[in-house]
């Protein structure tokens, strides 16, 4: 390498230096802290220890209201499904050909439905049930499976204790690494 | 309720749920971006990238925000990746000779991807030692969620922006994307607005009433994240029809989510014997590698397949060998071997 060449590297390495090259190791103290409210406003999720659930509640009687007029025109009447996913029924058919897994024959858990309504439905207008009417609506599909009776009223104390029919049927494939496993 | 920012939850647009590579038609590795596979659970969102912020919160010592300026301003990394549809290849069932090799594993692309090691961006929040998953959240009208492994987060997972050196497309997840190396493609939640760390995966709809696989013991498996190893002939496949008797050049994809491909066999008379095929260098991990075999056709009947072996010995399964694991009840994940039946004069059919 011709001296000129070297010593124009050496010289940029210095300057690089110089300018303060961070390790990786080190934060770069880029972005800005996120505040509590920010976070209330972003956080929508809801686990199935029921963490995330939002004040308010909801009946069967109200949810059938909220049902008829937001979720009967894709889902079917009673949950049956078409054009969209069936809802209602389905037990004892998760192992069959032809399965219909449904709401309450195949979920495991009762705060997925409350999440995902509360996320994605209704299809047209995402995000725009209050708090209370997707308690209602989710109370409601419940008790179409035959979950929860018609008298049922759900919130952030209850929701979360609902035993789902196949709450074990699942098992997760996923070993963690630091276990030894293959990922 | 403050809505998040560049969340706006507008109705989904009207665009197919799903569109296909045409792997039939593509040399090389590389997927142009206009063809690179969609698929999405409410459409392709619009999103002002000024308005677009990304949260990182849950259990981290510092809740923080950061702007696609700040994401910007990382260091980056450019790297070459496939991406894979865990429903790609439904060939449980008895074959429909008429597919062609889009039809049957156009789910399947594979771009150059540069962004930031999200390790680094979870670093400057500083990841408590109890976090064990991450949920990442989508700015799309599902809102769309799946709980990610913390090892997979700090391993090589990215926050993309670009793709083959162009800022993603919109149907890709603009104006940022994870980019999860090797994992079923649903995990590689686009338009990315949230990630929140936690003890516990957070059983989103996406990771238990779908993406999920029963299986003949009657269990039902979460978490199937990998891609495991997985090759296909694309020339001579499905729908082509070959010319005179003669020279041809059998080419097709291999690839694998757990490293790189160590090997591709090649056979033209349904398994019976198998040559090696030659691996386009380089040969990269967790990405597509272009293989070769070259051919004198007789000009009467064949059955074409391949079979890749990946860096783990993991060696991909005939289709028997697949249904004895599990069946179409499973739907999701099916890598067994391909074959493209070539009848006397040509034409080039589906055979599962």
């Amino acid at each position: 390498m011709p001296d000129r060449i070297a010593r124009r590297i050496t010289l940029a390495i210095a300057a690089t230096l110089a300018a303060g090259v961070v390790r990786a190791a080190e934060p770069y103290g880029i972005g800005r802290p996120a505040t509590p409210q920010e976070i209330a406003g972003w956080d929508i999720g809801v686990s199935p220890s029921g963490a995330g659930l939002p004040s308010g509640r909801g009946g069967v009687r109200r949810g059938e209201a909220v049902y008829a007029e937001k979720c009967a025109s894709c889902h079917g009447a009673y949950g049956e499904g078409k054009p969209m996913d069936q809802l209602v029924g389905g037990f004892g058919t998760v192992f069959d050909m032809k399965p219909h897994k449904t709401v309450g024959s195949f979920w495991p858990y009762a705060t997925t439905l409350f999440d995902y309504v509360r996320r994605a439905m209704p299809l047209n207008a995402p995000q725009s049930l209050t708090p209370d009417e997707v308690y209602a609506v989710s109370a409601y599909v419940l008790f179409l499976n035959g979950i929860v009776s018609e008298e049922t009223t759900l919130d952030k104390d209850n929701l979360a204790k609902i035993v789902m029919p196949n709450r074990d049927g699942f098992v997760s494939a996923y070993q963690s690494p630091s276990v030894g496993a293959k990922p | 309720m403050r809505r998040p920012r560049g969340g706006s939850p507008e109705p989904p647009t009207r665009v197919a749920a799903l569109s296909v590579t045409p792997l039939q038609d593509l040399c090389g590795i590389i997927t142009p971006n206009g063809l690179h596979y969609e698929r999405h659970h409410a459409g392709t969102p619009t999103i002002d990238p000024l308005e677009h912020w990304l949260i990182v919160h849950g259990m981290v010592q510092q809740p923080m925000i950061f702007t696609i300026e700040d994401v910007r301003r990382f260091p980056s990394v450019s790297r070459i990746h496939f991406l894979e549809c865990s429903g790609n290849t439904q060939n449980w069932r008895a074959p429909k000779p008429e597919l062609t090799v889009q039809d049957t594993h156009g789910l399947l692309s594979c771009c150059e991807w540069t962004g930031v090691p999200l390790a680094t961006i979870l670093a400057e929040a500083g990841v408590q030692p109890e976090a064990k998953w991450m949920l990442a959240e989508g700015a799309d009208a599902a809102a769309m969620t799946r709980s990610i492994p913390i090892e997979k987060a700090l391993d090589d997972a990215l926050l993309a922006y670009a793709q083959n050196g162009e800022r993603l497309r919109p149907e890709q997840g603009y104006p940022l994307r994870l980019l999860l190396p090797g994992y079923e493609g649903n995990a590689s939640v686009k338009w990315l607005r949230r990630l929140k760390l936690g003890a516990e995966p957070f059983e989103t709809r996406e990771e238990t009433s779908k993406y999920t696989m029963v299986m003949p013991d009657g269990e039902t498996r979460q978490f199937n994240f990998v891609m495991q190893a997985k090759s296909v002939i694309t020339f001579p496949s499905g729908g082509q029809r070959l010319g005179p008797p003669g020279f041809y050049e059998i080419s097709g994809l291999a690839w694998s989510g757990l490293g790189k491909v160590a090997l591709v066999e090649v056979s033209t008379d349904g398994g019976a014997s198998w040559r090696d095929a030659a691996l386009q260098e380089p040969v990269m991990s967790k990405c597509l590698t272009r293989f070769r075999s070259p051919w004198r056709w007789d000009g009467g009947p064949a059955l074409l397949a391949s079979r890749v072996t990946d860096e783990t010995g993991y060696v991909q399964p005939s289709r028997e060998a697949l249904l004895k694991q599990r069946d179409v009840r499973s739907y999701y994940h099916y890598n067994a071997i391909q074959n493209w039946s070539v009848a006397a004069g040509g034409v080039v059919t589906n055979a599962g």
